[in-house]
């Protein structure tokens, strides 16, 4: 620890003084999602449990965020909530950013007729609000959470491939890259070991803020049904559950709202935070 | 306008047009390759194998893919877009009845962005570090992080629930009579007709979805004029003006901010989109009839012509916002707008 507090990166990310909270913050979410099973007070709330005796409570000591219409404890719904929010983010930008990545890589080092048909692509996917687009595939194939993967994957990419083509094209301008080229390094050594890791910074630091957007987007299609069904615990489709019994049982559709809202901000903070460590070069 | 304008537009026009070939051919083959019969899927299950024929037949469906496209791009030049398989009306007819409202919340949503989000961010950075700029740093992140949806719920909860001051959802009181459709926007009718209390009506149904939609937006804006106005403050030709003395309300909306504009407005034409998405989930909450509630339902009844369409419509309109905001950045930036008219 007492390396890691003198380090320049540390201090640098110290600096900002939201950063460390949102690394407690997202810490604590990665925590509770991964051993939910054992940290929700009801964790056999996740399934189809129906317990009318106990339906539509308020707060409480024993429901601190209430119980929903089936009398399933929502503290426990939204920690499994977390899980598959994360789980999809991972998913996604594990698909998203291996494609995005390698054809802008392609498409800036390259140039020429590659780079003309692979970012008139990209743009045509960045013409159609990114939303919609997710919708539509969904609503074309059937609503499971491999196919919500899939969607927000399709809408996804482009935004890494815009990313990783600036780069490509500004370092492939570096005296490193001529050096290689003058020894006689292949094509791929020198894309995959000669300029793909110095975009990792920014495509790393990009990943993490994506990482909030992605549960942002995911929540927005299954809040419009279009995601995950139930009895799967979701934050967007618990927030619909909850949206039909407003006022009364505000806590239904509030506490998993602010739940969203509090990952998404978790990650988005500490976004921020790495791109202060990771700009050093700037 | 100058002439190298012009040929920047022309070649803005060009571009956008082959980027909507390809957003058209883009949804028709995610329309078409799906799994399933889209004859069967829309007929339902209870339909007989003579009528999934026929219907197959007037879709053309038996046809190889570049045939269909080609159809479907002749038909659509002809201002058709076939059929809804659900509300049996023309795709067209269903889209112009419902796409005003959604503009008119849009257009409203932009409008309290630039409106509210460009003043709040010179603010922040005329103020940099002191408390007002920390409030509007913390606000913004809280607008960028919320989805709209949520926005909605809380802001109806409030606002309309609990302090009772705003309508619940919908576009119109009931027993108040929507204004002769001449734009399909309510408020314009309304004042188009001269019926004040039909435009107060609509405009109060209007606040909530429309600031729930723009939330995101302004707290985008914000954060961006603070940088970039920050920025240009920073800059030598700045400190020239301080230094003869220019009033400073002068120096912050004449020289501060005009070169800080073009990365707003950029953003702006972003937010656009977003908010065009955004509109599907607002809609939903206060139940405002609009283009995305019709897409919505579309989707949910796998109504082919219909979501080929709503794509097309919503990528068009985010496709013209582009070029206009293309068009402001160009009037903007001297170095364009002054570009000395060579022979080219």
């Amino acid at each position: 620890m007492s390396k890691l507090s003198r380090s320049p990166g540390w201090y640098k990310f110290r600096r900002n003084p939201l950063s460390v909270p949102s690394l407690v913050l997202v810490v604590l979410i990665i925590a509770l999602a991964v051993f939910a099973p054992v940290v929700a007070p009801y964790p056999e709330h996740a399934g189809a449990v129906v317990d009318f005796i106990n339906a539509s409570l308020p707060p409480s000591w024993a429901h601190p965020f209430g119980t929903d219409v089936a009398g399933r404890d929502i503290l426990s719904r939204i920690i499994f909530g977390y899980r598959i929010s994360l789980v999809l983010g991972v998913v996604v930008l594990g698909i998203a950013v291996p494609i995005g990545v390698t054809l802008g890589l392609v498409a800036g080092y390259f140039g020429g007729w590659v780079d003309y048909v692979v970012m008139r692509i990209t743009d045509i996917f960045l013409s159609v609000p990114p939303l919609v687009l997710a919708m539509a595939i969904m609503g074309l194939l059937e609503p499971t959470l491999l196919n919500g993967m899939m969607a927000v994957s399709a809408m996804w990419w482009p935004w890494y491939t815009r990313l990783a083509y600036n780069l490509a094209r500004s370092e492939s301008r570096e005296g490193y890259v001529l050096a290689a080229e003058v020894i006689g390094a292949s094509k791929a050594h020198i894309l995959a070991r000669e300029i793909l890791p110095n975009c990792v910074p920014a495509v790393f630091t990009k990943i993490t803020l994506d990482l909030g957007f992605v549960i942002l987007i995911a929540s927005s299609l299954s809040f419009l049904g279009l995601g995950v069904q139930p009895p799967t615990p979701d934050l967007g489709s618990m927030v619909a559950e909850g949206a039909q019994y407003l006022p009364d049982t505000w806590w239904m559709a509030v506490f998993p709202a602010l739940a969203i809202l509090v990952g998404v901000l978790g990650f988005n903070l500490l976004g921020d935070g790495l791109r202060d460590i990771l700009d050093q070069r700037q | 306008m100058s002439s190298s304008l012009l040929k920047a537009f022309a070649l803005r026009l060009w571009t956008s047009l082959l980027v909507l070939v390809g957003v058209s051919i883009l949804i028709f083959c995610i329309a078409r390759v799906i799994p399933g019969d889209p004859a069967r899927i829309a007929l339902g299950p209870d339909a007989s194998e003579d009528q999934v024929i026929q219907l197959r037949e007037r879709l053309h469906l038996n046809e190889p893919l570049p045939v269909q496209y080609l159809e479907f791009v002749r038909n659509f030049a002809a201002g058709d877009l076939g059929m809804s398989l659900y509300t049996r009306r023309p795709v067209t007819t269903d889209i112009g009845s419902f796409l005003p409202a959604t503009l008119e919340l849009v257009f409203l949503a932009g409008l309290l962005v630039a409106a509210i989000g460009i003043p709040v961010g010179v603010l922040a950075a005329r103020y940099r570090d002191r408390g007002i700029d920390h409030v509007v740093r913390l606000l913004a992140l809280l607008g960028v992080v919320t989805p709209s949806f949520v926005w909605a719920i809380l802001l109806m909860l409030i606002f309309a629930f609990f302090a009772e001051l705003l309508p619940v959802a919908g576009r119109l009181s009931e027993g108040v009579a929507p204004p002769p459709t001449i734009v399909g926007m309510y408020t314009i009718d309304a004042l188009i007709a001269g019926q004040w209390t039909t435009f107060l009506d609509a405009a109060r149904h209007m606040v909530l979805p429309g600031l729930a939609l723009a939330l995101s937006g302004i707290g985008q804006i914000a954060r961006m004029t603070r940088a970039s106005v920050a920025e240009t403050y920073a800059a030598p030709y700045i400190e020239m003006a301080q230094a003869y003395g220019f009033p400073e309300r002068r120096i912050a909306s004449r020289y501060a901010l005009r070169p800080a504009m073009i990365p707003t407005l950029t953003i702006l034409g972003l937010d656009f989109a977003n908010m065009l998405g955004a509109a599907f989930l607002v809609e939903q909450v206060f139940a405002w009839p609009g283009l995305a509630r019709y897409g919505v339902q579309a989707i949910l009844h796998k109504d082919l012509n219909a979501i080929v369409g709503v794509v097309l419509i919503v990528s068009a309109f985010f496709l013209i916002v582009n070029i206009l905001v293309d068009m402001a950045i160009a009037w903007l930036n001297p170095r364009i707008r002054l570009e000395p008219r060579r022979a080219m």
